[in-house]
Formats: structure tokens, C-alpha cells, sequence
């Protein structure tokens, strides 16, 4: 196994409500949520829509918006995670692929943007050959952002993450919008980023395409992570994963019932006292309802359940 | 609870603009004109506690000359926008309502009013009705229209593609119906809005306009009347003239920029959250 | 691009000129209809004001100017006859300065381009960078400062800001002449171009004054706007700092609206050139409506309006050219 790259301990996202001259308390969208992630391992970080991932990868990257504020630790290559240190490493050794073309400068040229403000004839040729592994014409260069189809769109932005040559690569929700085959395509190309040694952290909602490329699967639930499980635990089925809302999401899928979960997931600032999953569960009990449930390690993997086994 | 308080803040703001903004309309227009009659013997006074705003070359005392004008370009403010916003309401209904026919001559009128710059507008119609008060008012009123018109057809468009209405629609209630129970509570917020928001661009052009001479004539007080006469004087270091009535013109215009905001802030919804 | 794609190209800008013509004549048709109508209603007889203007008439010349506006023939065979005449390049005589109009709007039109031309250029480059401050310190204590006096700035009137710029500048200071577009009693033809300049710096000035704050504010949104863009973010996260950000992209997205506004802003700019030119007493178009409405000169007064129509509609159509030129989205989107 790799060196471990990035590691997160009680990781918490706040937002500051102000209204007027009057603030209120603070919403708390990501709480306690701790992983990591090693050299040539992709992590997968699934959860449904609306739990706060996005947030995660901005966290990271210390690019969350002026009301918000993270708190805990963050980690890289052992080191902490400061903002000056933080301003560093970006798009040197941390790098984040966006969700959509809208990320890109509408009114640049793609090359330009690929290729970055730094204008050394070094980064044209990386580029270069970036392109034509990602099957990137030459032209693509010269194309403005709104005449990328989808499939060429989502290369390019993949392509400014290899070109940087990171050694942590963010990939946020990558696979909206594309057919499997381009799904397949994009995450196949994470799966390789990964194989040359580095980490690569995939938010997705979609838990098929995690199953299929990651090593291992941090299931995100109303702002934290309740369960780390591998992979191969996810293909093998309900009874190999630990957290009832993991099992509840494997039910979920279509090959597999396409069972959906009762209830919903709550709001962040309305979250329930106790265990956040308690109120859709079917094994919750009293004991579930007061206190937050500490992460635990269970069976090689990490579960936050008390009924867990 | 913060929301509420940020509401209660801008009434209570408005309400007290306004009450500012009568007091004035009101000694403005209760005035005598002795108030600011000529007297040769206090000529030319520079500003003082018997004269706060001095005296002009006739020995008029600013402070009265300027507060009568002051009510002066209020009345003529509010009376041009009430035409004004009128007149955008029905344009901007018929362009929404009406056929596609209808719909194009109105797009065609606002982009021929947008077409030639307002001050010649406004001193093409004052000369029309052979200037003074009326012409004035007409001007004012005609070149300030568009941009609310735009908005209230637009508004308007947009509540006719929802689904109550198309459900009246369907039930067989008539267009003028619809127009009085579903659009109307809809528009009237755009419409007192748009309409308390033209009365600063309003005042400013009575303003502007007597200015170059084609408002009110010359033995009215208007502001700016008094700030053309002002010219005069200017090479000859009579500054008060020019100075006070201006700024007492800006404190209005502001004060009513400022009561628009505030209505805005209390009838739309929206801005609440913001 | 292919030799058809070029034809097809060229064929579209064919037909978008043609429109735009077409849009200009159908427009100054309607301007001048409406024009003529306003002056026809006037209580104000123009040969009577002629006539009082030139202190008197013989009965021949009387019935020569009658004969001219027509004083006798319905009002629509009066527009027709002015109409012709007008396209046959004659615009009549000025009542006031008893000249062809054609030659005192031409005179006075390049007086008051060159006024209102320093004016835009300097609004729009003030404008544009405090807006650009402001953008870039948003939320902090110069952005606040700045935002309030704009906004007070932009509901100052133009011609009070006129009067306190003369009295300030020229008669307290003496920076600047009093007034006139040149110095009084020098032939056109030795005004050098330095005093020209110095005559108009403080009237360009105040005319600038109203407009750039709007300009700033306006400005200031769409900086703010891209700055909090996924575009931007983006680049931050790619490692680029706050100021590449703004150079690099911040600019490059706010530069083309704020040009096309500026060019559509041409309406506001004649409207404000008549008061600043009548403060100043700068000898423009501005200063002519003006004396034309007030002494009845019909003649000018028409011309006039006509002249700030086709200026209101040239900057309509160059802000509208320079997103078909300027931005990819509208320039390649037929070939992307």
C-alpha cells in the first residue's frame, strides 16, 4: 500500500448566517468527518445529492466561500493543511477536476486554460501530449469551452488535473451528464491516474461506477462519512458492508432490487440528536438517539453504527 | 426574526422620509409669497441666522425661494410619474395581452421614445404645448415610461404562462377577469415601485429642464430657475445661490432614492431574504 | 474555414447591415414624423417669429417664407414638402444665427464630439476602474466608501455639478476659462489645439462626473459576479492567485459588457451634453437646441433632434457589432 497522502481528522464545515447586523448560529454542513487516502488508491466518496460533498472538495482545496469556515485537521504527506501551505500546492500537487464545462473561462481558448497561466514552453508540450492521450485533437485547442461536446469537455478538464502532475486529484462528480460509455471512459482514465502512483479522491453519487473503479468506497451521509468499506466488499453484497445506510443504498440499486429508502435525508441546521441516519432505520433503538456515534474500525473497514457487526 | 426587524426598519425609514418629504411639500406650498418677496434693501446678503441661505440680487430670501421650489418640483415630480407609471401599466398590459400586432407597435414606440435623447424630448414637447407647467408635465411624463412598461409586460407575460391562470382560462373566465383577480395583486407592487422610483429622475428633470428655460417661467420659483439665475452671479463670487438651493435639490432626490429602496424592500418578498 | 463558409459569412453580414439600415430609415422616419408633428402643434407661427427676428419684412419676402413652411397647406403635405427638401440636403435657414442650418449643425456637431468623445473616454476609464477596485475589494471598507458615493454621485444633477465645477475651478481657482469653447474674440482658425483642450477639460469632466458612476456600479457586479464564477474557482484552484484571477479572467469577462454599455449610453450622453454645454457656454449642439427651442428656430431645432437620433442609434448599432465581433459565443457559435 502507498504512502498515505491526505488525511482528514473531524473535519467540520460551518456556515456564518448573517442576516443584517443580526448573525445567527452558525449551519454546520459537514461534521466530523475524517478519511484518507493513499498513493495510487482511488477513494470514492458517494452519497446521494444534497449531502454536502461538493463542499468537501472545496474544504480541501481551502476554497470555500467567504461565510464559510472549516474546522479540524487536514493533513498532506503528513503536514498539515494551512491556508498559506494550501495556496502552494494548488494545481501544483493537489488538483481538482470540476463537475461541468462551467468551470471553464467562457471566453478563453481551451489551450490557453489547459496550459495555465504559465506561459514556458514546457507546459504547451505537456499539454500536447496530454491531449493526445486523452484522444484530444489538435484543433481542441483553438475551440472556445461552448463548442466542446460533453464527452471532449470532460477530457479537457481531466486533462488540466494530469497536466499538473498531482499527486492528489479531486475529482468532483465527474460523470453527470455522460452516457456509461463516456463514464466508463472518464473514470477509466482516474483508475489509470491512480495506477502511476497517485491518489485520487471521486465524489460521485452514482455507487455502480465507485464499485467499479475504486479501491474503496466512503459512504457520505448528511454531511459525514458513516462507513469505509472496499470495494469488493460493495460487489459482494449487503451482507459484507456494515453501516444499514450502506446496505440500504446497495438495496437502492437497480440489479439489486432498486429498493428505495424510506424518509429522507435530513437538512443540515434540522439534523437529529444521536445517530443521523436513526430516524430511517430499521435497527434503530433508543441508544441511537442520544450522543453522536464515534467512527469505529470494524472488519478491516470503518463503520459509525453501535449495532454494527 | 432578524428578517422582521430588517421590514420593520425600512417602515419605519420610509415613514419618516415621507413625513420629511410633506413637511417640506407642505411649507413649500403654504407658503406666502410675501415670504420671498423682493427687497432691495437686504440685496446680494451672503447666508446668515436672519437669511440661512442668503439673499439674491433682488434681496429674495434663498431659503423661502428654494423650499417653494422644492414643492414646486415635488408636485410636478409626483405628478409626472403618477402619468408616467399610468401610462407604462396600460402600455405594458396591452403588449402583454394584446395581439402580436399590438405587442410589436409598443416594442416599436419604447425603442422610438429610447431613440432620441430625453432632454430633446422633453424640449421638443414643451415647445409643443408652448412651455410652461403643462408642457412640462407632458414631457417629463412621456420620456419616463419605457423601462416600468417593459417590466410590467414582462411581469405580466410571465403570470399568464402559470397555472391558475390557465386553469381560470379553462373554466371559461374572460381575459379582463383574469386580468382583475390573478394579474393585478401581481403587478400593483411592480407598479408602486416602478412609480416611486421615478420620482427622484422625475424631480431631477423639472429640475433640469426649468434649468435650460423651458419649464416654469422665469417669475416662478423653481430650483431651477434659481440655479439658472445663479449663472449670473457666478464670476462675481456669489456662490450661495448656486450652492444651497442645488443642495437642498440632492437631499430631496436623495430622500426619495432612499423611500424607494425602502418600499422596495417592503413589498417584495424576495428582497426580505436578501 | 471553408471557401462556402466565408460566402455563407459574408452573406449574413450583408443582411445584418441591411437590417440595420433599414431599422436606421424607418426610425429617423418615425423621429422625424413625430418631430414635425410636436413643432406643428405649437401655438408658436414660425413665420411670425422670422419675422420678428428680422425686425420686420417686405410683404414679398413675407409670402416667400409662407410659401416655404407652408403655413397654408394641410399639416401632412407640409411634412412632404420638408421631407423632400430635407433629402435634397436642405435643412432651411436658422431663425437665430440666419445661416443654413446644415452649416451651423455640422460646426457645432464637431464641437460637441469632441466634448462628449473626451467625456466617454473619460467616464469609461474612470468608470471601469473603480469598478474594477471595488470589485476586487468586495465587502471591505473602500468598496463600502466607494459604493455609497456612487451612488450618490449618480443621482447628482449634471448641470448643478456644472455650476460648482465653474465656480470652484474657474472663478475660485482660476484653473480652467469661464466658459466658451474658445477664447472669446480669437479667430477659429488660431485656436491652437491646447486651448480648444483646455476649454473643454472641465465641461468633458462634468459631464463624465454623472456618468461614471453608473459605469463603476455597473461594473463592479459583473466583477464581482465573475469572480465568484465555477470559472474562477476553478482557476483558484489550479493555483492561480486572486490578482491572475481578476487579470486573467475577471477582466476578460467584464471588458465586453462594460464597452457595449458605454457605447449604448449615447442617449444619456447627448441629453447630458445640452446642460454642460449650457453651463459652460460651449458653443455645441447641446447649447443650440437649447437656444433653438427657446428663440422658436424651428429649422435648427428639427435638425437637431434628428442628429442625436442617428448618434443614439450609431451607438446602439456599434454595441451591438462589437458582441457579433468581439465574442466567440456570437462570432463562431454559427461554425462551433
Amino acid at each position: 500500500m502507498g504512502d498515505v497522502i491526505l488525511q482528514i481528522n473531524d473535519l467540520t464545515v460551518e456556515f456564518n448566517m448573517y442576516d443584517g447586523r443580526f448573525s445567527r448560529a452558525p449551519l454546520r454542513v459537514i461534521d466530523a468527518l475524517s478519511m484518507t487516502v493513499r498513493a495510487g488508491e482511488v477513494l470514492a466518496v458517494a452519497g446521494s445529492s444534497g449531502s454536502g460533498k461538493s463542499l468537501l472538495a472545496h474544504a480541501i482545496l481551502g476554497l470555500l466561500p467567504g461565510n464559510a469556515s472549516a474546522g479540524g485537521e487536514m493533513l498532506f504527506k503528513g503536514e498539515p493543511l494551512t491556508p498559506e501551505r494550501i495556496r502552494k500546492l494548488r494545481g501544483s500537487e493537489i488538483a481538482l477536476v470540476p463537475q461541468s464545462v462551467s468551470y471553464l473561462d467562457p471566453l478563453m481558448r481551451v489551450g490557453a486554460q489547459v496550459a495555465g497561466a504559465d506561459r514556458s514552453g514546457g507546459a504547451k508540450l505537456a499539454m500536447k501530449s496530454i491531449f493526445e492521450r486523452f484522444a484530444l485533437s489538435e484543433e481542441t485547442e483553438r475551440l472556445y469551452p461552448f463548442q466542446l461536446s460533453g464527452g471532449m469537455a470532460r477530457r479537457v478538464l481531466v486533462s488540466t488535473a494530469a497536466i499538473s502532475g498531482a499527486e492528489l486529484i479531486i475529482a468532483d462528480e465527474p460523470t453527470p451528464g455522460m452516457t456509461l460509455e463516456q463514464a466508463v471512459e472518464a473514470l477509466r482514465v482516474f483508475r489509470e491516474l491512480a495506477d502511476e502512483g497517485r491518489a485520487v479522491v471521486l465524489i460521485t453519487h452514482d455507487v455502480d461506477l465507485a464499485c467499479a473503479f475504486a479501491d474503496r468506497i466512503a459512504v457520505f451521509y448528511a454531511g459525514t462519512t458513516v462507513e469505509t468499506a472496499s470495494a469488493e466488499e460493495f460487489r459482494a453484497g449487503e451482507s459484507a458492508l456494515r453501516h444499514p445506510y450502506s446496505r440500504a443504498l446497495w438495496r437502492a440499486l437497480p440489479q439489486n432490487g432498486f429498493e428505495p429508502i424510506p424518509g429522507r435525508q435530513p437538512y443540515a441546521g434540522s439534523l437529529p440528536d444521536g445517530c443521523l441516519f436513526a430516524p430511517r432505520c430499521p435497527m434503530a433503538t433508543d441508544e441511537c438517539r442520544s450522543g453522536r456515534i464515534p467512527m469505529r474500525e470494524l472488519r478491516g473497514g470503518e463503520v459509525r453504527c453501535i449495532h454494527a457487526t | 426574526m432578524a428578517e422582521m426587524n430588517m421590514r420593520r426598519r425600512s417602515a419605519l425609514l420610509g415613514a419618516i422620509i415621507l413625513i420629511l418629504l410633506a413637511a417640506v411639500y407642505a411649507a413649500g406650498a403654504l407658503m406666502p409669497d410675501a415670504a420671498f418677496a423682493p427687497d432691495f434693501s437686504s440685496s446680494r446678503l451672503a447666508p446668515s441666522l436672519d437669511h440661512l441661505f442668503g439673499t439674491d440680487w433682488l434681496g429674495r430670501d434663498l431659503l423661502a425661494r428654494t423650499v417653494k421650489g422644492l414643492s414646486v418640483s415635488i408636485t410636478v415630480g409626483v405628478v409626472a410619474s403618477l402619468v408616467s407609471a399610468v401610462i407604462a401599466a396600460l402600455v405594458g398590459v396591452a403588449s402583454a395581452m394584446g395581439s402580436r400586432r399590438v405587442d410589436a407597435a409598443v416594442a416599436w414606440l419604447i425603442d422610438l421614445v429610447m431613440g432620441v435623447p430625453h432632454t430633446i424630448l422633453v424640449v421638443l414637447i414643451s415647445f409643443a404645448c408652448g412651455r410652461g407647467m403643462t408642457g412640462l408635465i407632458i414631457g417629463i411624463s412621456a420620456t419616463h415610461w419605457t423601462s416600468l412598461a417593459r417590466v410590467i409586460r414582462a411581469e405580466v407575460m410571465q403570470l399568464r404562462e402559470r397555472e391558475f391562470v390557465a386553469v381560470s382560462r379553462s373554466l371559461g373566465k374572460s381575459g379582463p377577469w383574469i386580468l382583475v383577480n390573478h394579474m393585478l395583486p401581481h403587478i400593483v407592487p411592480q407598479f408602486v415601485v416602478g412609480l416611486v422610483l421615478m420620482f427622484p429622475h422625475a424631480i431631477l428633470h423639472e429640475a433640469a429642464v426649468s434649468f435650460l428655460g423651458f419649464g416654469l417661467p422665469p417669475e416662478q420659483p423653481a430650483i431651477g430657475i434659481i440655479l439658472s439665475e445663479s449663472m449670473s452671479y457666478i464670476s462675481s463670487g456669489m456662490w450661495w445661490p448656486a450652492v444651497f438651493p442645488g443642495a437642498a435639490l440632492v437631499c430631496i432626490v436623495l430622500l426619495f432614492d432612499r423611500l424607494g429602496d425602502s418600499l422596495k424592500t417592503l413589498l417584495d418578498p424576495y428582497s426580505a431574504h436578501e | 474555414m471553408s471557401r462556402t463558409a466565408i460566402e455563407i459569412k459574408t452573406k449574413l453580414l450583408l443582411k445584418k447591415s441591411a437590417g440595420y439600415l433599414l431599422r436606421a430609415v424607418t426610425l429617423l422616419i418615425a423621429v422625424s414624423i413625430a418631430a414635425f408633428a410636436l413643432v406643428s402643434v405649437s401655438p408658436v407661427d414660425p413665420v411670425q417669429q422670422y419675422v420678428l427676428a428680422a425686425g420686420g419684412v417686405s410683404a414679398e419676402q413675407r409670402a416667400e417664407l409662407e410659401e416655404y413652411w407652408g403655413v397654408n397647406d394641410p399639416p401632412v403635405q407640409r411634412y412632404v414638402n420638408w421631407l423632400a427638401s430635407l433629402l435634397h440636403g436642405e435643412l432651411g435657414d436658422s431663425l437665430i444665427y440666419r445661416r443654413p442650418v446644415a452649416d451651423i449643425v455640422a460646426e457645432r456637431f464637431l464641437n460637441s464630439l469632441a466634448l462628449m468623445g473626451l467625456s466617454w473616454v473619460m467616464s469609461g476609464v474612470i468608470g471601469f476602474v473603480l469598478g474594477c477596485i471595488m470589485g476586487a475589494k468586495r465587502g471591505k471598507l473602500a468598496d463600502r466608501v466607494l459604493k455609497k458615493l456612487c451612488l450618490v454621485l449618480s443621482s447628482l444633477p449634471t448641470f448643478w455639478v456644472g455650476l460648482i465645477f465653474l465656480m470652484v475651478f474657474s472663478v475660485q481657482l482660476g484653473w480652467f476659462p469661464v466658459g466658451f469653447s474658445t477664447p472669446i474674440g480669437a479667430l477659429s482658425s488660431e485656436v491652437t489645439v491646447l486651448q480648444r483642450l483646455h476649454h473643454m477639460i472641465l465641461p468633458a469632466f462634468t459631464l463624465s462626473f454623472v456618468s461614471f458612476a453608473s459605469i463603476a456600479l455597473h461594473t463592479r457586479e459583473k466583477l464581482i459576479a465573475a469572480l465568484e464564477s465555477d470559472y474562477a474557482l476553478f482557476a483558484r484552484a489550479r493555483g492561480e492567485s486572486e490578482r491572475s484571477v481578476i487579470m486573467r479572467h475577471g477582466l476578460r469577462n467584464i471588458m465586453l459588457p462594460a464597452v457595449t454599455l458605454q457605447f449604448a449610453s449615447f442617449s444619456e450622453l447627448f441629453g447630458g451634453s445640452v446642460f454642460v454645454e449650457n453651463v459652460f457656454s460651449y458653443q455645441g449642439l447641446g447649447s443650440a437646441v437649447a437656444e433653438a427651442g427657446l428663440n422658436s428656430d424651428v429649422p435648427l431645432l428639427l435638425a437637431v433632434t434628428l442628429v442625436s437620433a442617428l448618434f443614439v442609434f450609431a451607438g446602439n448599432a456599434v454595441a451591438d457589432a462589437i458582441y457579433g465581433i468581439v465574442d466567440p459565443r456570437v462570432r463562431e457559435g454559427a461554425d462551433g
